[in-house]
């Protein structure tokens, strides 16, 4: 997953803290996985370099725990550029597509949409294997079935949440 | 507005209401020959609709569907069963044979409603059923077949007449998935063989994994995922 992502996704319904953002993070991304502060600095700092963020202000005391940032355009068009491309289809994707459609309901965006385009490039892999399938012998079937399945429960586990978006962005506001 | 160049089977703005409900608010479709097109979405979107609609057999309450540079809704009625008689092929869930019927003559009863001699037709209806590895079933009545033969028949006397179109509603919905895939595999290798269009509707991406693109319709509205990308 893309921790850069996530908290520039975060920053966008306004500034924030650095332990204000590790805070929001944990509470809807980090379930089993809390971040470390220094990975939050360090993701900052590389953010900032990049020009996808800005510090909007220092509070007294200093130490970086202590700036506040805020997005910049750039940074904007880079989590949209980063919502609405698809992910390459491979196993443990959940968390990643989980955080992609959080972060679109948090930030009003069509989460719809983000699943339609993953939808589409599972289906592109799902043709490729199919037609290999298709062409081999028993042994490339059996190594293509296996594929096919698990790119299939990413499909299901991607319908399911469309069918329950109002729910989750209901539960997202919260 | 103009149908996509090439396409052979198109629809524009298709609007379609029962009752309170809007089957279709504003789907699109366009088809080439010889390709193969998913038609995906949750239950109840409105794929059905579309797929009776492009077929000429529920009329829309407003858009427009074009087949062939002919506007489906200039036609009279006649025409238009005569077009699904001779150009369009259909297999749905359940193949919904005829049960008096044999298979043979099941397969081959598009061909005589179509005028096609006895014995012309089933020498026919045999060569696609063999072509679906259901040739020994001839003398067989569907009630003495399994689901996966009784849709590959299905699939055989769908394809018999040569259609142009051919339109296929969960085709694999009542199999289980060996007998799925391969009523897919030989769906798809005759409809290709014989250059022949497919709208497949299914909401199994394992199915829409045979097709070479897919639209998704959503509350009545499609969405073309080739060309929104
Ligand atoms: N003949 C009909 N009479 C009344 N309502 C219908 C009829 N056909 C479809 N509908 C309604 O239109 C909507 C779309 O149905 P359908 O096209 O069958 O969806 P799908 O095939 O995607 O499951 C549903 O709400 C369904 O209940
Ligand atoms: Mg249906």
């Amino acid at each position: 997953m893309s921790i850069g992502h996530t908290l520039l996704g975060l920053l966008e319904s306004g500034p924030r803290h650095g332990y204000d953002l590790k805070r929001a993070f944990d509470e809807k991304f980090g379930h089993d996985r809390p971040l470390h502060y220094g990975q939050v600095y360090s993701t900052m700092s590389r953010l900032l370099k990049n020009g996808l963020v800005v510090v909007d202000g220092v509070e007294t005391g200093g130490g970086p725990e202590r700036k506040r940032y805020a997005i910049t355009d750039d940074g904007i068009t880079d989590v949209q550029r980063w919502l609405g491309t698809p992910e390459k289809p491979e196993p443990y994707l959940q968390s990643t597509l989980y955080t992609k459609v959080v972060l679109a309901l948090l930030t009003r965006r069509d989460a719809t949409e983000v699943l339609d385009t993953q939808r589409s490039e599972h289906l592109r892999s799902m043709r490729i294997l199919t037609d290999r399938k298709r062409k081999g012998d028993l042994a490339d079937q059996l190594i293509c079935d296996h594929a096919l399945f698990h790119l299939e429960a990413d499909l299901r586990w991607l319908e399911l949440t469309a069918a329950r978006l109002d729910k989750l962005r209901e539960a997202v506001a919260r | 507005m103009t149908p996509p160049a090439g396409s052979l089977l198109s629809a524009e703005q298709l609007r379609k209401a029962y009752g309170p409900t809007l089957a279709l608010d504003g789907a699109e479709f366009s088809i080439h020959p010889g390709e193969v097109v998913a038609v995906m979405g949750p239950s109840g979107s409105g794929k059905s609709t579309l797929l009776h609609c492009l077929a000429g057999i529920v009329t829309p309450d407003s858009g427009t569907i074009t087949y062939n540079g002919h506007e489906l809704s200039a036609m009279s009625d006649a025409q238009r069963s005569a077009l699904r008689r001779s150009e369009f092929g259909f297999v749905f869930q359940f193949g919904q044979l005829v049960p008096e019927l044999t298979c043979v003559e099941n397969v081959a009863l598009p061909l005589r409603l179509n005028g096609t001699p006895r014995k012309a037709a089933e020498r026919t209806a045999l060569s696609w059923m063999e072509r679906l590895e259901v040739g020994d079933l001839r003398k067989k009545r569907p009630g003495e077949v399994s689901g996966g033969q009784g849709q590959r028949v299905a699939v055989a006397r769908s394809l018999v007449t040569s259609p142009r179109v051919l339109f296929a509603d969960e085709p694999t919905g009542a199999l289980d998935s060996l007998n799925g895939e391969r009523v897919m595999e030989l769906l798809t290798e005759a409809a290709r063989s014989t250059n022949a269009a497919v709208v497949l509707v299914t909401h199994e991406a394992r199915v829409a994994a045979y097709s070479d693109r897919e639209i998704v319709v959503r509350d009545g509205k499609s969405r073309d995922m080739e060309r929104a990308v």
